[in-house]
């Protein structure tokens, strides 16, 4: 089931809901500088939250953190977070597009929208990983990263606030790892 | 759930082609990404089980392109979305509009109208109605038709209200609709100022000058170069000092024009430079 961890990483993109704050904020605390790749992360938010989440998780890591912008070109090293209300998407491996249709599980941003999209676009060089959460977005997500070659990660149901996310894939997806949150970092940096 | 990919990239394009050569709608520089995703949904919720299906429909039915762009295009809106963003335009944008004897406004991509009667009510509480002209336009046909209606969900009603409030709206949002049913009917005043039509920003040219052109997130679904072109329609169409709005995520940095406006505050508001 272990993949070889030697295929290149082009893009890692994290998905959370409920409870999932926490682990970003630790994981980042503990991040390397210079990542040889981008991080996006998708978080359920209230529709007209402010920039707020960009400047509390600047302030714990040194890699610019940015909040998306329409046609935002992918740079490696920078943490990029999904604005709220707009679905996130992937146009190709160096352009990132918004796109403010229906809602997708009662979300947007829709965490499945993205992992599709980056499946597609980034095929085996992307990990997937789905944290805490109280919604099944994401899971089927995560079976096109699967289908796509991808790594799928996934918060240890055990450790998570809310396990019904990460309780749901770890029964339907076939994922590489299954992680508690104070060794995400530790396993994005051997990446 | 998830949309199952019915349609390929490749068989993207051909249907591009068919509908440019056949119809004359041109969405060859729409983001290839959402475009995609919107053929797929049309698969899933008009029920063809195959791209050949679609193609054929969409070839040999002429009733069913009215339904494809519909469809294809995203008619997601509501009345004073972004709240700050309407502030804005209240407090620091319209004192400005004021002085001019005729105010002309228009909202490119208008959809079902939700932000054209925002416009509508924030004229009247600035008392400035009586001498502006309000230009909704989209290029789908059947939207218009909802607009020109005024007459949106009930079930609406609350977060439009809230929306109004946090703009800084001190009326009763109830006042402006008469509720019937499950339906809210806008006051026929706030129509008498808005004059819809159709016009597609891929094709067509401007159509007059403007003191501000509100497009609020259509450029999101038009690729870099399409996006480019439509800001020189924007350009073309914006009075000197006048003032373009996008939606909250979209941003004039990319483009050459950049260098010809002025961004207003932290909000998504340029204002064009006097360079004549």
């Amino acid at each position: 089931m272990m993949q070889a961890e030697n295929t290149d990483t082009e893009m890692v993109v994290i998905g959370g809901s409920a409870g999932s704050l926490q682990v970003i904020l630790e994981m980042i605390k503990n991040l390397k500088e210079n990542l040889q790749f981008p991080i996006v992360l998708v978080l359920h938010r209230k529709a007209h939250s402010t920039n707020i989440l960009q400047t509390l998780l600047q302030q714990f890591i040194s890699a610019e953190v940015v909040e998306i912008d329409d046609k935002s070109e992918i740079e490696n090293g920078k943490l990029y977070i999904v604005p709220a209300d707009y679905h996130l998407l992937f146009e190709n491996k160096k352009t990132m597009s918004l796109d403010s249709s229906e809602k997708m599980n009662y979300s947007r941003p829709s965490i499945d929208v993205t992992f599709r999209s980056a499946a597609e676009v980034f095929g085996e060089n992307l990990v997937g990983i789905l944290l805490s959460g109280a919604n099944a977005d994401g899971v089927e997500g995560l079976y096109y990263i699967k289908k796509n070659k991808g790594r799928v990660w996934i918060q240890d149901p055990e450790t998570a606030e809310v396990n019904f996310m990460p309780k749901q894939a770890v029964e339907e997806i076939d994922y590489d790892r299954i992680i508690k949150p104070e060794d995400l970092a530790n396993y994005i940096n051997q990446l | 759930m998830l949309e199952p990919s019915i349609v390929k990239d490749e068989e993207v394009e051909y249907l591009i082609k068919d509908v440019y050569e056949m119809y004359g709608y041109d969405f060859s520089e729409y983001s290839r990404a959402s475009f995609k995703r919107r053929v797929n949904r049309i698969c899933l919720i008009d029920r063809f089980t195959s791209f050949a299906e679609l193609r054929y429909t969409l070839m040999n039915d002429p009733e069913y392109l009215k339904r494809f762009i519909e469809e294809i295009t995203v008619n997601v809106t509501e009345m004073f979305r972004d709240p700050q963003f309407f502030k804005t335009l209240r407090e620091k944008i319209l004192p400005q509009l004021g002085t001019y004897p005729l105010i002309r406004i228009w909202v490119a991509g208008c959809s079902t109208g939700e932000e054209a009667y925002s416009m509508a009510i924030l004229l009247k509480e600035a008392n400035l109605y009586h001498k502006s002209l309000i230009y909704g336009t989209d290029l789908n046909p059947s939207v218009l038709e909802t607009a020109r209606a005024g007459v949106f969900p009930l079930q609406q009603m609350k977060l439009y209200s809230e929306n109004y409030m946090e703009s800084g709206g001190k009326k009763d949002f109830s006042e402006y609709y008469t509720a019937n049913y499950d339906s809210a009917k806008f006051d026929k005043s706030l129509q008498e100022k808005l004059i819809l039509s159709t016009h597609n920003l891929v094709s067509d040219s401007s159509f007059n000058s403007f003191q501000l052109i509100i497009c609020r997130n259509v450029l999101i679904y038009f690729d870099r170069g399409l996006q480019e072109r439509v800001f020189r329609l924007f350009d073309n169409s914006l009075e000197n000092l006048g003032f373009l709005a996008l939606g909250a995520k979209e941003t004039l940095r990319f483009s050459k024009l950049d260098k010809n406006f002025h961004q207003i505050d932290d909000q998504r508001i340029w204002k064009k430079l006097d360079h004549n």
